[in-house]
């Protein structure tokens, strides 16, 4: 994929991170992932767990930088730089984790974890913290006056994941990558978190890169689907195509795993075969082709690469749907 | 068989109360429900509202007051070695996070074999081949090789299924499973759901199966039951349920699910606010504060749970959905 700066706010390209395992082994957590999120456009990523989703995340965070590959935010290369040039640069994308309670210090009171990232910017001196992390909290829907000086503990789980949405967002990021945030919510709390998500988008023309393992909440919220699988994608689609004909074979048996919530027609079934293979060891040729009910000779031979098949749709099958 | 025969569990004036600094909460407040043999009850609510809590004390792991009887033995009479026999024999238990549930330093072979060798008295050689069994029953593949894992080698839908199978070791005639699929991904929560369901069938066992999704529940529930700080605010056949939700709250829970088939980019009907706090209840109805309907009544008085149409269909709403603008 071509950089076409001024269209695309980020660009990955090609990245690979691997993780050292025992006996010389390695952990192939990303093998060659490329793809593109425009300026104000949400990104949904889909896959099990294991895939890579978020090595994913964190490779564009640099914690830790991928093994190989670029990464361009905004026209300026990500990759290979650190230390203060990136502490400034992370103002601009941040990140929401799965894990609300355990991503906030317990100790620390929420206003202070919410003025962090300006204070580890160093631009407390040219800003009025407070009052930033007071804004904060309120385009979140949290009261500054009532939640600023509370502990973490005091909060439910939706509430402490709107602190750390709106910690990520008091540097006004342009992108904002939010990795399984709504996984460890309930429904209600869920729908909650997805609306705001929704509201800030639109009100800040912010960009997403969203990471679920739920089709349907990825269905709600994205422009874009990417589906992963195995440290490799998979398919990459508009949202109205993928889900009405999904092209990797993968991506149809995601779909059909989805309940629905009717007793005569619940849905949920899963067509695959088998577990999700290692990624110390994973398939030869087409890494789906274990579990893939239309695999032949071709694909254990030869690796399918990510190509158009119509405008903005990307499948990588020898066989697609 | 006789009403009495079929029932399995019978749980009457269920409260559980905690002695807190601010007093004392109930999480569980005035339940009333019943299960019978080989059928499907499902709990939904959200986080807090008690449903755990009703499991803990339906297996007598927390003091409570009201009556439970299982198969028309008193459990809150039994003796700690009479629950003890009952636990892990009759009732099997499945919670929501198998790495957190299962033992780390065991393989999963000798904690299946456990309850069987405890319960039951099966020798070593006997429950070893009945785990194997039992590994291959709750569809893990190559049993044989498996047996001899520790758990952190596994993955979590494997070790999920290590965990069912620990459950099923002693034939229970019921099982609790305490929101089973919410650790887990879509794919494998769809197998989970399916292999709790097959298993009940093929076992003629009680299925227990507490979540805060409805879509989870509306492919297997034959009853759900709805809760809410503590009470149950709708309770009824899956069926009847699901086409007439009377409590709007019910619908609320059930709209806020994402669907597949959804428009996308739908907003979603949240709901408000969040469960009250057990220490500061509302008077009235519980939900009232959250509810786009109450009215004056809601706030004073509490409303009883009421027989809908169909006899088992019970709700606990002043204004219920479908006699809207009828009455008001």
């Amino acid at each position: 994929m071509s950089i076409q700066s001024g269209v695309n706010l980020l660009t990955v390209e090609n990245l690979v991170v691997e993780f050292p395992a025992a006996q010389g082994g390695k952990i192939h957590a990303l093998s060659g992932v490329s793809f593109d999120i425009k300026n104000g456009e949400t990104l949904g990523l889909v896959g099990e767990s294991g895939c890579g989703k978020s090595s994913l995340a964190r490779a564009i965070m640099q914690i830790p930088p991928p093994v190989s590959g670029r990464i361009f935010l905004g026209g300026e290369e990500l990759t290979g730089i650190s230390g203060k040039k990136l502490r400034e640069l992370r103002s601009s994308f941040q990140m929401v984790f799965q894990d609300p309670m355990a991503s906030l210090n317990p100790v620390r009171t929420i206003g202070s974890s919410v003025e962090l990232p300006l204070r580890a910017a160093e631009l407390d001196r040219q800003f009025d913290v407070r009052q930033l992390a007071d804004e904060a909290l309120v385009s979140v829907g949290l009261d500054p006056e009532q939640y600023f000086s509370c502990k973490p503990a005091a909060l439910s789980g939706g509430q402490c994941q709107r602190v750390c949405i709106a910690r990520a967002l008091i540097g006004k990021p342009k992108l904002l990558i939010c990795d399984e945030p709504v996984s460890s919510l309930d429904v209600s709390v869920q729908a909650q978190i997805l609306n705001l998500l929704h509201d800030l988008k639109a009100a800040r023309g912010l960009a997403m890169l969203f990471i679920s393992h739920d089709l349907a909440v990825v269905r709600n919220i994205s422009d874009r689907v990417a589906v992963m699988y195995l440290g490799r994608l998979c398919e990459v689609a508009p949202f109205s195509e993928i889900f009405q004909s999904p092209a990797h074979p993968y991506t149809r048996a995601l779909i059909e795993a989805v309940p629905r919530p009717d007793p005569w027609q619940p849905g949920g079934r899963n067509t695959m075969c088998g577990e999700l293979p290692s990624a110390l060891t994973p398939p030869t040729g087409c890494r789906f082709r274990t579990r893939c009910p239309r695999a032949e000779d071709l694909c254990a031979a030869v690796q399918p690469e990510l190509m158009e098949i119509s405008t903005g749709r990307h499948v990588a099958c020898h066989f697609p749907l | 068989m006789s009403g009495a025969d079929r029932l399995l569990l019978d749980i009457r004036n269920l409260t559980v109360a905690i002695p807190g600094r601010h007093g004392v909460i109930r999480p569980v407040d005035k339940v009333t429900l019943s299960m019978e043999r080989g059928k499907t009850l499902a709990i939904v609510g959200e986080s807090g509202s008690g449903k755990s809590m009703l499991c803990r004390a339906i297996l007598g792991l927390v003091p409570s007051q009201g009556e439970i009887l299982f198969q028309s033995h008193h459990t809150g009479k039994m003796s700690t070695g009479a629950l003890d026999r009952l636990r892990g024999r009759e009732i099997g238990v499945v919670l929501q996070d198998p790495l957190s549930s299962l033992n780390p330093v065991m393989t999963i072979a000798s904690q299946i074999m456990e309850p069987m060798r405890y319960h039951l008295g099966i020798g070593k050689r006997d429950s070893r081949e009945k785990a194997l069994e039992l590994l291959g029953s709750v569809g893990i593949p190559h049993p044989s090789e498996r047996m001899d894992c520790y758990p952190h080698q596994l993955s979590g839908g494997l070790r999920q299924r290590v965990a069912i199978a620990i459950a099923l070791a002693c034939n229970p005639q019921l099982l609790i499973a305490d929101e089973p699929t919410t650790a887990l991904d879509v794919t494998i929560q769809a197998e989970i759901i399916g292999l709790l369901s097959r298993l009940q069938r093929e076992r003629n066992m009680a299925l227990l199966l507490v979540s805060h999704d409805l879509g989870v529940v509306a492919g297997i529930a034959d009853d759900v039951a709805v809760m809410y700080a503590g009470q149950i605010v709708e309770l009824g056949p899956a069926g009847s349920l699901f086409e007439r939700m009377q409590m709007r709250y019910t619908r609320a829970l059930f709209d806020a699910i994402p669907g597949i088939d959804d428009p996308p980019h739908r907003k979603l009907p949240d709901i408000p606010g969040q469960p009250p706090d057990f220490n500061a209840l509302p008077p009235g109805c519980r939900i009232a504060p959250r509810c786009a309907t109450a009215g004056e009544i809601c706030r004073q008085e509490s409303p009883p749970l009421r027989v809908d149409n169909d006899d088992r269909h019970r709700f606990a709403c002043w204004f219920p959905c479908e006699q809207e603008g009828a009455s008001r």
